[in-house]
């Protein structure tokens, strides 16, 4: 049976053409770039024509661009370079939505004598303004805070956020590895002085990602051995990838365009007929400043992994942020600092879309998803007060 | 992703015994859709046999909570109501061909559902609040409770009561009341259990020794990522092995000496003890 793949917020498809630019280098190109001789050197070339890529996709230069294992690293890298930069300062402002990536970290961090501030958010999943300019001080060595966030693919005005902190004179970091390929980024235009990427989330393999050091920034290299990416990121380069990265990078420039017109009308089709269709459905996250491949909505009176297995049937890929899908039993931390309800977190699922996304592949969920609602809501004690089966 | 067995995802996705019985006998409703699952047993008993002749069932949750669900009502039938109480939560994951570890509490609830229900049915009134303190706060998880499960089902680490209960599962900050509560069910079971006896022969003592060790010392060691190994007794000499964080850990000492302490309260004064 065919997938109907609407996880892209999870990872990508990698694109044909990516592999296609790879494949060589997984076969018989397999030198070490570092090697003086022609067969490994010239390796060298491209990497340097997947930094261009890379740095292009965001308006940097190709010397801003280092290449690292993937987002998670560049997060870590960020934060921790920022940290030993200013050992002075002892606080990390960041949010509560953060990914794990960055929040797990600064809670790490917090062993070490720093200690964290994490900003809320309101029932729209924005932040205050205000409450993040107050927080900053003297003593904030970094403020960390994603471009978009991952769960209910709300915006965060990240040039704003950039601008106070720069104003403050703290290091500015920001985790655009939702964002990065799906909105214009021009990273000329705001102080931002890191910015982490990931590969699999744009149609690139896993295992590779990018982080982007604004020129002047002080830096502290996190994985430490040789000379690779002129000593900021030691380790023998992932030249497949590294490569496949670069061309995605060049493909999501490309098709921009269609990620904010045909992507995004796709969602909006979905939304609109998923709440149409099943009564007490509701959306989570702020509408207007959110990703165009995103969806976040909650079924009341239904669990969501009873949904996801019963989507699972028909190959229907999606997320939820119940507590049952966590591995953890922690529901959402992103839907819960929303103050969002438990009723509505158990209930929520996320699709999220991406250039492959087919219309009939939306058509299959709109006619599903309804069914199951239905049938799950009769089997639950609450059912009854669901309108729908009233 | 879980890892369920065919028999749960069958019973998920073409459960038996769904619904509400009309004019039901017995009505057991346990857990709440803040909690993220909930369950209502409805039973038809016949009076003359007190058996039970129909079981159904509604529930909100995932899919092993749906697929307890049934597995429960498929148990209970044409049991008696006594018979049916001795339907355990392991029985009910039992027919389930097993459940993942982070999902026991699923078969929890259908246990809790029946006693509810037969509770129900013969007219004793279910306290206003549960009894006990609530521990958890994120999924309203009393003392009581935890403790019970603790206790029916060996539990020995926080971890353990998580999976069964949920509670500790949402925010964490009630963990430590959790090992508290571990410390304090294990230390009555062992000396409920085995009132330091007189004389013992030299197997029994091994043995007591061996259970004291297991039920009354291991839980707080493993709650610190240690682990212990009884290796050997000879007359008075208990040796023991200390591994995982404990290995090489500068407390190593004053854990043998509580070790120690324990064993000559609860089995011999003569005993002490050597880590190998």
């Amino acid at each position: 049976m065919r997938v109907t793949y609407l996880d892209n917020n999870a990872t990508t498809r990698v694109s044909d053409e990516v592999i296609e630019e790879m494949t060589p280098y997984l076969g018989e190109l397999y030198g070490n770039p570092s090697s003086m001789h022609t067969f490994g050197g010239q390796l060298h070339r491209k990497i340097e024509e997947a930094r261009g890529r890379v740095a292009e996709l965001i308006n940097a230069e190709p010397d801003e661009i280092i290449f690292t294992s993937c987002g998670t690293e560049s997060d870590n890298t960020a934060i921790m370079s920022a940290l030993e930069s200013y050992p002075q300062k002892r606080q990390i402002v960041t949010t509560r939505v953060e990914h794990p990536a960055v929040l797990n970290f600064c809670k790490t961090m917090e062993q070490k004598d720093y200690s964290t501030k994490l900003l809320p958010v309101d029932r729209l999943g924005k932040l205050n303004i205000d409450e993040l300019r107050e927080t900053i001080t003297n003593n904030t060595a970094v403020v960390s805070v994603m471009y978009a966030n991952n769960e209910t693919g709300v915006i965060f005005p990240v040039p704003e956020i950039a601008e106070i902190t720069k104003f403050r004179g703290s290091v500015f970091h920001t985790d655009a590895v939702q964002a990065a390929g799906k909105l214009p980024i021009d990273i000329k235009k705001m102080p931002i002085d890191m910015l982490s990427i990931s590969g699999h989330k744009l149609h690139a393999p896993k295992g590779v990602g990018a982080l982007y050091i604004r020129r002047g920034t002080r830096f502290s290299p996190y994985i430490i051995g040789g000379h690779q990416e002129h000593g900021r990121r030691a380790g023998t380069e992932n030249v497949a990838s590294i490569i496949g990265l670069g061309k995605a990078c060049e493909l999501a420039g490309k098709n921009m365009h269609e990620e904010n017109t045909r992507i995004k009308a796709l969602r909006d089709r979905l939304e609109q007929g998923l709440l149409k269709s099943c009564p007490d459905a509701r959306l989570n996250g702020d509408s207007e400043n959110r990703l165009p491949n995103t969806l976040n909505i909650s079924f009341e009176y239904v669990e969501g992994e009873a949904i996801l297995l019963r989507l699972n049937e028909d190959n229907i890929c999606a997320s939820s942020g119940s507590a049952c899908t966590s591995g953890s039993l922690e529901p959402s931390h992103v839907l819960r600092a929303m103050g969002i309800p438990f009723t509505a977190i158990h209930g929520s699922v996320r699709f999220s879309l991406s250039r492959y996304t087919a219309d009939d592949e939306i058509s299959l969920v709109l006619k599903r998803m309804p069914e199951i609602i239905k049938e799950l809501r009769t089997l639950s004690p609450y059912g009854r007060k669901a309108a729908g089966t009233l | 992703m879980w890892e369920y067995t065919e028999k749960t995802k069958e019973l998920f996705l073409h459960p038996k015994n769904v619904g509400e019985i009309e004019n039901p006998d017995a009505v057991g409703e346990v857990g709440s859709m803040v909690c993220g699952d909930a369950l209502k047993l409805s039973l038809k008993i016949d009076k003359e046999t007190g058996k039970i002749i129909d079981a159904k069932f509604q529930t909100f949750g995932c899919a092993s909570a749906i697929a307890s669900s049934s597995a429960l009502t498929e148990l209970i039938k044409d049991k008696t109501l006594d018979e049916a109480l001795k339907v355990s939560n392991k029985d009910i994951a039992e027919f389930l061909g097993g459940l993942p570890k982070e999902k026991m509490h699923c078969s929890v609830m259908g246990y809790e559902a029946l006693e509810a229900a037969v509770n129900n049915y013969r007219g004793v009134k279910p306290p206003e609040v549960e009894e006990g303190n609530i521990i958890c706060e994120c999924f309203g998880v009393t003392d009581t409770k935890i403790k019970r499960v603790i206790t029916e089902n060996n539990l020995k680490t926080a971890e353990d009561v998580t999976n069964y209960t949920k509670a500790g599962g949402g925010c964490g900050k009630c963990v430590p009341e959790i090992e508290k509560l571990l410390k304090e069910v294990w230390a009555e079971k062992v000396i409920r259990e085995a009132v330091k006896p007189k004389k013992l022969t030299f197997i029994k003592k091994i043995a007591l020794i061996q259970e004291i060790i297991e039920k009354e010392i291991m839980p707080s060691i493993k709650a610190d990522g240690g682990d212990i190994e009884l290796v050997d007794v000879e007359g008075s000499k208990v040796t023991v092995a200390l591994r995982g964080t404990c290995t090489g850990c500068l407390m190593a000492d004053v854990t043998a000496k509580n070790i120690e302490k324990k064993l000559k309260e609860l089995v011999s004064e003569d005993l002490f003890v050597e880590v190998q």
